[in-house]
């Protein structure tokens, strides 16, 4: 297997990846123009999986879609849908096909998305997901069972450096490690001194980290996001920066944001790369890292 | 322990209950008179709104433990006022209807949905406590189940979507592994918490579940 994002991580460079969100439906355009759009400005583009638990295109078609138009994909991969049968055989199919990376993730729960009266499946965690990956890769299925033919993957998970409390999240995040998480994908940050902080621990351990930077378009997304989004925490001072400028303007105030926040990052070496997700506004991403000078 | 119950509407009951015109109307003592979904005042509550529907009754009783073997001596003394009816409705929990329909041969029918099985913490406060999953961890886990008690059943740790100590599926409801967390910080165990617990067996006892006890 060769997957060019686990080389990029490897290889010392300050690795970007993004995000597509496959559409509600079968019209696949607008996330082929992303694709498009990605391809050859990052270094892997994640397909995610039914996000926030609301039905759609799946993540394992669009990571197919990416591959057909000659990206990297990473593969995401939840734990709410599919019962340990499923997930294997999924994993099968994305190996045959070049998927070489997955992100594994339990899932939000099924009462958050749009089919609330859905059975949330929840037979593994992230973290046993990840166990399976690597026995799999071992040539063995989760009953014990040889596999006519093994897989390899790239496999990693994601943290929230900015839960509160933050001690049970590091203790997950180790027991990720140890399951095999090579690299982490981190919910959205924004204070830098407190990603700092999490980044001493992180650094403990021989994994990759890439920051999760989410574009703020407006005060008022900015303000939702701390009232709604579980782990995420954007400081006063930012939204006031983007409250500060006309309506028409915040957008490019967000990006402004977020490019100098990923070229302080790169600076200053704090971790080794960042996730970028422009929820719903994916085109301006190369805008992002042009105003990150990259 | 007490057996959670919630009265249909009286819609639905209307419908299971077509062509079914006399009514004989059974309540508990215990769970359902805890809850007050089945205790003397709701069974007379009930006969009256069958009544405004014109459904005859040919009369009730709140048996004292629906769930137990008891129950057939109950039926029997009512034997007369259940042959005069077409049916039995059941003011008591599914296992209370379970036990009924073992010793009638009219149709029973459940005015209750069972919702779950729970300890009254608080006066009125009943909370589930134990899935019956048959893996015991609690010894593990500060006493805190998270089978029962996190939305989505870990069992390696909180999911992203813990919140200041609250869960992503309702702001009231605790973060189990908040709780496991602060348990075993307090007992000087934290250790457990980086244990690796394997996938679960789903199937401890084969359902439907069953036990012979020599």
């Amino acid at each position: 297997m060769v997957s060019r994002f686990r080389d990029a991580l490897n290889s010392g460079k300050f690795v970007i990846t993004s995000e597509v969100a496959p559409p509600k439906g079968t019209n696949i355009d607008k996330m082929l123009h992303h694709i498009e759009l990605l391809k050859d400005k990052v270094d892997a583009i994640n397909v995610t999986d039914h996000q926030s638990s609301v039905m759609r295109f799946p993540s394992l078609g669009g990571c197919l879609a990416i591959k057909e138009q000659g990206g990297e994909p990473i593969l995401q991969m939840t734990c709410r849908d599919r019962n340990r049968l499923a997930l294997q055989a999924e994993l099968l199919l994305a190996h045959t096909r070049g998927i070489n990376n997955v992100l594994c993730l339990t899932g939000d729960a099924v009462p958050v998305g749009d089919h609330k009266e859905a059975k949330g499946v929840f037979d593994l965690d992230s973290v046993q997901l990840l166990s399976a990956i690597r026995s799999m890769e071992s040539g063995q299925d989760m009953g014990g069972n040889s596999l006519d033919g093994s897989v390899e993957f790239c496999a990693g998970a994601i943290v929230t450096p900015e839960a509160q409390p933050i001690e049970p999240q590091l203790i997950k995040f180790e027991k990720k490690v140890e399951a095999g998480a090579e690299f982490f994908q981190t919910q959205a940050i924004y204070d830098l001194e407190n990603f700092s902080q999490f980044m001493h621990c992180a650094r403990q351990f021989p994994v990759k980290i890439l920051a999760g930077i989410v574009l703020l378009s407006s005060a008022r997304m900015a303000k939702y996001m701390n009232e709604n989004v579980p782990g995420i925490f954007v400081p006063q001072d930012l939204i006031d920066e983007l409250a500060g400028v006309a309506k028409e303007e915040m957008l490019a105030k967000g990006i402004e944001i977020a490019g100098r926040m990923i070229a302080t990052l790169k600076r200053d070496a704090i971790c080794d790369g960042v996730h970028i997700m422009a929820i719903a506004k994916e085109e301006v991403v190369p805008d992002i890292l042009a105003a990150a000078g990259l | 322990m007490k057996s959670i119950t919630r009265q249909k509407s009286l819609e639905e009951i209307a419908e299971q209950l077509a062509n079914l015109d006399h009514v004989f109307i059974v309540g508990c003592g215990t769970c359902t008179t805890m809850t007050k979904t089945g205790g003397i005042d709701q069974v007379v509550e009930m006969k009256d709104r069958l009544l405004e529907i014109d459904k005859r009754v040919s009369g009730w009783t709140v048996i004292p433990i629906a769930c137990d073997e008891m129950t057939e001596a109950a039926m029997k003394e009512n034997s007369r006022a259940i042959e005069n009816a077409n049916c039995v409705l059941v003011m008591t929990c599914a296992l209370g209807v379970h036990r009924i329909s073992t010793y009638i041969d009219r149709p029973v029918v459940p005015a209750l949905d069972t919702l779950f099985i729970a300890v009254e913490e608080t006066p009125g406060y009943f909370r589930e406590v134990c899935a019956q999953c048959g893996q015991c961890i609690l010894g593990e886990t500060a006493g805190i189940c998270p089978i029962t008690n996190c939305h989505k059943g870990l069992v390696n740790g909180p999911c992203g979507g813990t919140n200041n100590g609250k869960c992503e599926v309702d702001k009231e409801k605790d973060c189990a592994w908040t709780l496991i967390y602060e348990g075993l910080k307090a007992q000087g165990r934290l250790d457990l918490m980086r244990k690796y617990y394997p996938p679960r067996n789903h199937h401890v006892v084969l359902r439907p579940r069953t036990i012979k006890i020599e």
